[in-house]
């Protein structure tokens, strides 16, 4: 078997400030992922569909124009209509710390901000669709 | 297995992207289901027309792709696009950018895009690039766009798969000698001199132009070479016309059959290959015969002869003295 992770790194929203969701891209692909960069200022439909015909087991969102709150709760809604709950999001990016509960709430599974090093977010992946592919495998 | 398989397949051909993505990766995965369901789609494959997008890194293939595909939708079609981009051999990883490049085709229903990691094939397409046509072949896709990986002078297997070859390149990359170098030049049936706004790109397409009358991949085919902008979509729409007339072409002049079987013959013979190298390092013990070469009691040739007779009695029989 060789079993990739694979992830699609997007940004939602009008900002095109791609710094970031480049770095942890760069970060996954070293890390033995397979990076799927969908670039700047895609509309939750767009990274949905993406997500759909990847077939992707995670979905990174970065996102530093404030509309955290409206456009990443709407990639999780999507997905899950269209996936299912098999794939995992994620986000980066400016987010206020009181908006964190609210987003996991809404099923984002982790926020990380400025400065995480990159191996926490990898060693949460890894566990994460480790747990997700056992689960359904079994 | 069965009943998931069976699902699967009933979602796929209602039309389900999401099972059309998910079969592609337990085939990726080398999943025994994978397997099972490219037995019954390769019956219902066939249709497709498969045009190859290859040439450098940077020549612009993903915005070509992009351009290409908005016009044949246009035009009517459904369209697949199979993006392939390097595996890090480090790390094993890969970063796949091709879909920034073709956001606008996203949501459109009339097409699939899937990107895909090279994963160690070094000629640019690995196994289940090549399956993954068949899926969308099967999946009606009347074109199937295939983009590889830089392809320099022995990234060729896009002649393995593609009906037409589209070589890509740009102003400024080298001179005549550099593009009449052995294997790239050989494998293209239309030339895309693309961001033809920049440098002397008439002076590029003289240099392809007079090498192309020296040579033929095809008895009766002089590959055409055209002028790109992708970005602006110039010259999108002469490049689609060459790519129906080299169908047509083919079509016409009964070569497709001919050609279509070749590459078959030689998936076959490859796939044997895979196989038989598979078993002999499952199934063969090198430590006796290596030892006995190496102390010269038998030499290199008839050790491989020998161990290959192990798993086909027949081959290796002659072979052991």
């Amino acid at each position: 078997m060789m079993r990739k992770i694979r992830v699609l790194i997007a940004k939602p929203g009008l900002d095109g400030h791609d710094r970031g969701a480049k770095v942890i891209a760069r970060a996954l692909r070293d890390a033995g992922m397979e990076v799927i960069y969908t670039g700047i200022r895609q509309t939750p439909e767009q990274i949905v569909a993406a997500a759909v015909q990847e077939d992707v087991d995670v979905v990174g969102l970065s996102l530093l124009s404030g509309a955290h709150l409206h456009l990443f709760p709407k990639v999780v809604k999507l997905l899950r209509e269209q996936v299912g709950d098999k794939v995992l999001v994620i986000g980066g990016g400016i987010i206020p710390e009181e908006d964190i509960p609210i987003l996991k709430e809404q099923g984002v599974a982790a926020i990380f901000g400025p400065g995480t090093p990159t191996s926490v977010i990898i060693d949460f992946i890894k566990e994460k669709v480790g747990e997700k592919s056992q689960g359904t495998s079994a | 297995m069965e009943k998931m398989i069976e699902e699967l397949l009933k979602e796929f051909r209602q039309g389900s992207k999401r099972a059309a993505a998910r079969i592609i990766s337990l085939i990726e995965n080398e999943a025994p289901e994978g397997k099972e369901i490219l037995r019954v789609l390769y019956k219902e494959s066939g249709r497709s027309y498969i045009v190859g997008i290859t040439g450098p890194a940077g020549a612009g293939k993903s915005t070509l792709t992009d351009a290409l595909v908005k016009l044949m939708r246009h035009r009517g079609y459904r369209v697949g696009v199979v993006a392939v981009d390097p595996t890090s051999p480090f790390t094993g990883g890969a970063l796949l950018g091709d879909r920034v490049r073709m956001s606008d085709l996203t949501l459109d229903p009339g097409v699939f895009i899937r990107s895909m990691a090279s994963r160690g094939h070094l000629g640019g397409l690995s196994w289940a690039a090549r399956d993954a046509l068949v899926v969308l072949d099967a999946f009606g896709c009347d074109y199937i766009l295939v983009e590889t990986v830089g392809a320099g002078q022995s990234q060729v297997d896009v002649v393995k798969v593609a009906d037409t070859v589209v070589l890509v390149t740009v102003p400024g990359l080298g001179d005549d000698i550099q593009a009449a170098k052995a294997g790239i030049m050989e494998i293209g049936d239309i030339f895309v001199v693309n961001k033809a706004d920049r440098g002397d790109a008439d002076q590029v397409v003289r240099y392809l132009q007079s090498i192309l009358e020296q040579q033929t991949k095809t008895e009766g085919w002089l590959p055409p070479v055209i002028k790109t902008v992708a970005w602006r979509g110039e010259g999108v729409e002469e490049l689609l016309d060459a790519v129906e007339r080299h169908r047509s072409f083919l079509v016409n002049s009964g070569h497709l059959d001919p050609l279509r079987k070749m590459r078959l013959k030689e998936e076959i013979i490859e796939r044997v290959e895979r196989l038989i190298f598979a078993r002999l390092k499952k199934e063969v013990r090198m430590d006796g015969v290596l030892e006995e070469v190496y102390s010269r009691q038998l030499d290199p040739l008839s050790a491989a002869e020998a161990l290959v007779g192990e798993i086909i009695p027949q081959a290796g029989s002659a072979g052991r003295k």
